[in-house]
């Protein structure tokens, strides 16, 4: 039987080199192309790929963000989701990842209550211009619900529990988890298609819901900057590297010996 | 520039530019070196709903017609002439199927073909019947409420991966030309097998197969038109269906050029970059105003004929006549001499220009490590398939004596 999964879904500059104003500590978003976070992009595969091992599940997504980020449902649309909705107010403004997260976590409450109970929520491992990868345990936290981050394969699922393979730095972890879970994925767990024609005919008709903290019930002391306990106390473009040495010689052997001798130089050995 | 596509046309554009170069470039060295099928990019072609562009939404498609065929063609070519005739040659084995078929028969086939759940294939050429189709020795008798087909057609495009081959016997052997009768044969019917499979100059990653069908038996029902009509529903499909082809060539000529101006912008000679030579310039200029007449012919033409193909597949899926009978309703004339000028044109146009492409890239270009060589190889085709260039200019010269002959000329 089919299952409903709600997939959180960011727009981000599309590019990975984004800027930070030395000034404000902040990212410079002006005037960049936006594009739906890349590893966003492999959240919403897999839950296209799980809407098609398993009839009759439907895929939500959710997004919280300003106005222009309803291209990035319309996009996730395009890719096969069946439903999106977006969070947007100018209260959400400056919200650290505590504060998105508690508000996500509402925006997919009310999902639920409208469009029936959720099972599994999907998010990418992190996005391209905050980095933090905070938000996906986040939801699972507010929400008590388990959550595995870093996953690289979805093994089963059905309406009770998903068997998920989580990458780590020394192996890999099988897990079992009852649902309703958070799983954050990698960009190891597929190769997200192409939207098709009919899904982006469907992506340019739809209505998307857009929520207030009104509509989605927040408490004002939760959301926006104000909500927002983290300080950020200085951030900055890390210096660009400097190119290295290149090692010259007409042979291997010869790159070898010279490259012993500048470590002997440096007093590395 | 702007050919003033429609907003469905310019996704439809961007979705299949998209699957060539994420999808179809990095494998298409592979497949082109391996002789190998590229059945990744067709799944990545389903999903994209690409193979229903020119169907009618009755059977799933989006309602395009030959226009959109041609966009989807021209793209994918520009990244692979091969994988690209999946497609390409899917529609030329639906389309005596979207003339000539009934209600039942489009029924039976057309889903598929338009989801691309199954491929399709058309074949016409045995050993002794090529340009000269009238030399069919396949043959094809009836016995009841069916045919028993033996022989042999060879160079099959989508040969053995296709699954409904529209193709061509003869049911009378003494009438020659008006003896000739069109069927639709499934993949799996007992008598029907595959021979050798060709090695080929280029579109390696296409397979070509012989077919042999030894008394295969086939329901009269698969009959495409009616008993010695064949040679007609073969050249009725070849009018709407060269532009393809001639889509496919100018991809391929395009992709080509692409290759050609991005290495000799950079590759340094004499302290310059070799496209800023004034010989070099000159060819380029040549290639560039080749391919965009080509373009122009070929967009114009297919345009026109949509027009016709537009009203009469909407008339016949009211009126359950043929798609063909209604284009004769509506005043259609044969589109043979157009369609002969933009398969010869592009084709012309896209060797020469992949032959350009090749010399302008000098020592690396001839190299398999480098694209260009195969866009040549893959072009080639182009001047001898669906009618040779030869016959192409028969075509249109025979077209135009008969047009002088009728204004009394």
């Amino acid at each position: 039987m089919g299952i409903h999964i709600v997939v959180c879904i960011k727009q981000t500059p599309a590019t990975s080199n984004v800027q930070i104003d030395p000034v404000t500590g902040t990212l410079k978003r002006e005037g960049m192309a936006a594009a739906i976070n890349p590893f966003d992009e492999y959240a919403i595969e897999e839950a296209v790929r799980i809407k098609e091992r398993l009839p009759g599940t439907t895929v939500s997504v959710i997004t919280m963000g300003p106005p222009q980020a309803e291209e990035s449902l319309r996009e996730a649309i395009a890719r096969g989701a069946d439903q999106a909705f977006h969070v947007t107010s100018r209260a959400f403004a400056g919200a650290d990842t505590w504060a998105t997260s508690y508000t996500l976590q509402k925006g997919i409450q009310k999902i639920a209550r409208e469009k029936g109970p959720v099972h599994l929520i999907l998010c990418g491992k992190q996005t391209n211009d905050g980095d933090t990868g905070h938000v996906g345990p986040g939801i699972a936290a507010w929400l008590g619900w388990p959550n595995v981050a870093y996953v690289k394969k979805v093994e089963s699922i059905d309406d009770k529990k998903v068997v998920v393979h989580r990458m780590m730095e020394d192996g890999l972890d099988v897990l079992e988890m009852d649902l309703p879970a958070v799983v954050a994925v990698i960009k190891e767990i597929n190769e997200p298609r192409v939207a098709s024609l009919k899904g982006k005919m469907n992506a340019k008709k739809a209505a998307i819901a857009k929520w207030t903290e009104i509509d989605i019930e927040a408490e004002k002391s939760k959301i926006g900057l104000a909500g927002s306990p983290t300080i950020v106390a200085t951030s900055f473009n890390p210096p660009p590297r400097k190119g290295g040495v290149r090692i010259e010689g007409a042979t291997v052997e010869e790159k070898a010996k010279n490259l012993v001798d500048k470590f002997q130089e440096m007093k590395l050995i | 520039m702007n050919y003033f596509l429609t907003e469905d046309q310019q996704a439809i554009v961007e979705t299949a530019r998209e699957i060539a170069e994420k999808k179809i470039k990095p494998v298409r060295e592979k497949h082109d070196r391996d002789d190998s099928y590229a059945w990744e990019v067709v799944e990545e072609l389903r999903k994209a709903d690409l193979f229903g562009v020119y169907f009618h939404p009755n059977y799933g498609g989006l309602g395009g017609a030959g226009l959109e065929l041609v966009l989807v063609v021209e793209e994918l070519s520009k990244a692979c002439g091969g994988i690209a005739l999946s497609l390409a040659a899917t529609a030329l084995g639906a389309f005596p199927i979207i003339l000539f078929g009934t209600p039942e028969q489009k029924k039976k086939w057309l889903p598929d073909l338009a989801s691309g759940k199954r491929l399709g294939a058309f074949t016409i050429t045995e050993p002794e019947a090529g340009s000269d189709a009238t030399a069919t020795k396949c043959t094809a008798k009836k016995g009841g409420d069916f045919y028993i087909l033996n022989g042999v057609k060879n160079f099959c495009t989508n040969g053995e991966v296709a699954e409904i081959y529209s193709t061509f016997a003869s049911t009378n052997t003494s009438r020659g030309a008006r003896g000739i009768t069109s069927f639709v044969i499934e993949k799996g019917t007992k008598g029907f097998t595959f021979g050798k499979k060709e090695d080929k100059m280029g579109i390696r990653a296409s397979s070509t197969y012989e077919l042999v069908f030894d008394n295969c038996k086939i329901p009269a029902a698969n009959v495409l038109g009616k008993d010695g009509q064949g040679l007609f529903v073969a050249q009725a499909t070849f009018d709407i269906s060269r532009p393809g082809v001639a889509a496919q060539a100018l991809g391929i000529g395009t992709g080509a050029m692409n290759e050609a101006l991005n290495y000799a912008k950079v590759r340094r000679q004499f302290g310059q970059s070799v496209l800023s030579f004034q010989s070099s310039q000159h060819m380029v200029a040549n290639m560039a105003t080749r391919l965009e007449a080509a373009r122009a012919l070929l967009y114009a033409v297919t345009r026109a004929m949509d027009v016709d193909l537009h009203a009469s597949v909407e008339a016949s899926e009211k009126s359950g006549k043929t798609v063909y009978e209604e284009m004769k309703r509506v005043g259609s004339g044969r589109w043979t001499k157009y369609s002969a000028m933009v398969k010869l044109f592009c084709s012309d146009a896209a060797f020469d220009v992949a032959n350009d492409a090749l010399q302008l890239c000098g020592g690396i270009g001839y190299m398999k490590d480098f694209p260009v060589e195969k866009f040549l190889r893959d072009a080639k085709i182009t001047q001898i398939y669906e009618g040779t260039n030869q016959i192409q200019r028969n075509e249109i010269g025979s077209m135009i004596t008969k047009e002088l002959a009728s204004k009394g000329a």
